[in-house]
């Protein structure tokens, strides 16, 4: 009777297989290669992005709304005036409940006035009434299997290897399907350039050794940024870990957002 | 609901309740007003010429005088159907790049592509063997330009033997059959474009290519009723009853179907409840009240439906005036409706914010690219396409050739 397995053919098949986990970073380092050749991402020269990838952690307990990191955003990244942002904070106040309503919590209020850029007015709330107030900066959400991606009908907007989630801006059409998909609102239509923004991570600064502009304003270090693939000695990111256990924003999507929250409450969305 | 009425006849500024993303807070939807015509004009090429396959395919013969006309009304709307994509596109210049470097994943990146195949593989194909013969006896018999036009789209060939002839029947029929399935994909996949967005519960649904296709075919029956029956008035000629009683007919199934799959869509939506579902309340109480219980319910199906059953229960007891002007109100209602159904998605999706906390509203300026102005004349652009196409090709002074769909006689 013939057998299906025989030595000959597991050792071919033994062999494909150690033959594609060789050839997986060849191809990760091509891909790398062609990226950087053929895509304008701002990167500095001789940039691997393959040695790399990048994390953003956000302790939502530190957050003041101070609004540095949106001004620094704008300031560093030339963002558009009027209602454009790459990061923004939001601010939500969650009331005590009416006695005898019955309920834990009152209706959350959420406001963000110009994207928090110059802090919050007064809650519209009697400081006796309310039960929790909390700032929650927001930003590109990193995701590892990213909508905005996935839809963009030219390939403008790809994932880099090191993990960001960049457009190519001479290469957007500005149809604007990957604003419409992603779950986050981190995207918008430049009125100037007619193409898709969103934060970059600081591309041209992370490139270059620096933190983006907004880790590196934040007076509280509300927001750790930090390279999984070269950690540093007491490494924040593993002490966040270490510290707190960690959320994402909408998991139900699927789409496994690289952008960590701790603190946060189900009212976030 | 005030404030939809006044959105459309006054400015006012953007107004936002509740709570929405910084980056939503802008005066208009990303998507506007063209973004609606897209898969409007997009579904009444797919309607359309799945009504004039009904002829070719499924032989019913009771439509043959709307074959061609569905046709050319197929093309005309075809030749504008990406009109409205490429003037929102915030670079147009680069819109060759979705053919040139397609992004395989994106349902955007095969549009290009889906409409090059329908447009050269299978629309103007199917027409050219549909017309050769006549193209051949016009180009002999009619001088000047238009004598031209016809040389050119013989395209050198005049060969009108019985066995090339029969050659055009048959290809014809074969374009037909591939017809029906691209004429599905090209309108069920624009039905992708928005129900593969899970990021927006209004849009992210399986069956959303299904209400596209089906909402298609009924907007296409009815527009072929209307160019019908406005043709015929022009031209001071009497409608066919046997052949209007029969698209009212499949008007009226079609209409069951697609009302019945956008009503379990509905029912899904409200008994599960899902995140995001106090929201859409808002959205169908207020924003989108007139042209989601006014223009797509009312107008667009309910009375439709109850006059085209109405017809089909009664069926010839109607005097024959009333039967004409009922099914033309129809589909003039029907038209309306799912103009309001495209309106209701696209824009519905989008007043919205995604943090399901807050409604934006939406001012549709007259002017500008998303303008009512521009509406009007990309709505009104296939229409004189049509008229250049029935003056050069269904024109009453053109001999006919006694050349059926079928290459036999009607019965």
């Amino acid at each position: 009777m013939n057998t299906r397995f025989n030595r000959r053919g597991a050792l071919a098949r033994l062999g494909g297989i150690l033959a594609g986990v060789l050839a997986l970073p060849i191809a990760r380092t091509a891909r790398a290669a062609v990226q950087r050749v053929f895509v304008s991402s701002g990167a500095a020269r001789g940039y691997d992005p393959s040695k790399h990838k990048w994390l953003m952690c956000i302790d939502v307990n530190k957050c003041i709304g101070c609004g540095l990191c949106v001004e620094a955003c704008k300031k560093e990244n030339g963002v558009p005036e009027g209602p454009y942002f790459r990061t923004w904070i939001e601010r939500y106040i969650i009331p005590k409940p009416k006695p005898g309503s019955g309920q834990t919590r009152g209706e959350t209020l959420v406001d963000c006035p110009n994207g928090g850029m110059h802090g919050f007015p007064e809650p519209p709330l009697p400081r006796d009434q309310i039960e929790h107030s909390f700032f929650v900066p927001k930003l590109c959400n990193l995701c590892e299997h990213s909508p905005c991606v996935q839809v963009c009908p030219v390939g403008a907007t790809f994932d880099a290897p090191d993990g960001a989630v960049l457009i190519d801006p001479n290469y957007c059409i500005g149809c604007g399907f990957c604003i419409q998909a992603c779950p986050y609102g981190c995207r918008f239509l430049s009125p100037v350039t007619k193409t898709a923004e969103k934060c970059t991570l600081c591309y041209h600064r992370i490139t270059r050794g620096l933190k983006p502009a907004c880790a590196e304003i934040c007076p509280t270090q509300a927001r750790i940024f930090g390279d999984l693939l070269n950690p540093v000695p007491d490494d924040p990111i593993q002490k966040f870990y270490e510290q707190n256990r960690v959320q994402v924003l909408k998991p139900h999507l699927g789409t496994a957002p690289r952008v960590l929250y701790a603190g946060l409450d189900k009212e976030v969305r | 609901m005030t404030s939809e009425v006044t959105n459309i006849v006054v400015e006012v500024l953007p107004r936002f309740e509740g709570y929405v993303y910084p980056n939503e807070a802008t005066a208009h939807p990303l998507w506007g007003f063209l973004i609606v015509l897209y898969p409007y004009i997009t579904g009444l090429v797919a309607g359309a010429f799945i009504m004039a396959s009904l002829v070719r395919v499924f032989k019913v013969k009771a439509l043959e005088p709307v074959y061609r006309l569905s046709l050319l009304t197929a093309l005309a709307f075809l030749l504008c159907a990406t009109l409205p994509l490429l003037f929102h596109l915030g670079h147009p210049e680069r819109c060759y790049e979705i053919m040139m470097t397609p992004h395989l994943t994106s349902p955007m990146a095969i549009f290009g592509f889906v409409y090059a195949w329908y447009l050269m593989a299978v629309l103007l194909l199917e027409l050219w063997f549909d017309y050769r013969q006549d193209l051949v006896e016009w180009s002999k018999t009619t001088a000047g330009f238009k004598g031209i036009i016809y040389r050119i789209f013989t395209v050198g060939v005049t060969d009108v033997s019985p066995p090339a002839l029969a050659l055009d029947v048959k290809m014809g029929r074969i374009l037909s059959v591939v017809g029906i399935p691209s004429a599905f994909l090209l309108h069920g996949y624009v039905g992708f474009i928005f129900g593969s967005i899970k990021a927006n519960p209004w849009w992210g649904n399986a069956i959303m290519p299904i209400i596209f296709i089906l909402s298609a075919i009924v907007s296409g029956i009815a527009l072929c009723v209307f160019n019908y029956m406005v043709l015929t008035w022009i031209r001071r000629h009497t409608v066919e009853m046997r052949c209007l009683d029969t698209m009212a007919m499949f008007l009226f199934y079609a209409l069951l179907v697609d009302a019945a799959v956008e009503g379990l869509d509905w029912i899904h939506r409200i008994y599960a409840a899902e995140e995001g579902f106090s929201v859409m309340q808002t959205m169908i109480r207020e924003k989108l009240f007139y042209t989601l219980n006014l223009g797509q319910a009312t107008i667009g199906t309910l009375v439709p439906f109850l006059l085209l059953g109405s017809l089909q229960v009664l069926r010839r007891r109607v005097p024959e005036i009333a039967r004409r002007r009922m099914i033309f109100a129809s589909a003039a209602m029907i038209l309306i409706g799912v103009l309001a159904m495209r309106w209701n998605v696209v824009i519905g999706g989008q007043l919205f914010s995604k943090s399901l906390r807050g409604v934006m509203g939406y001012k549709m300026e007259f002017a500008g690219v998303e303008g009512w102005f521009m509406g009007i004349l990309l709505l009104g652009l296939p229409f004189v396409i049509l008229t250049v196409l029935v003056k050069l090709f269904l024109s009453e002074r053109l001999p006919t050739s006694g050349h059926t769909p079928h290459g036999s006689s009607t019965t």
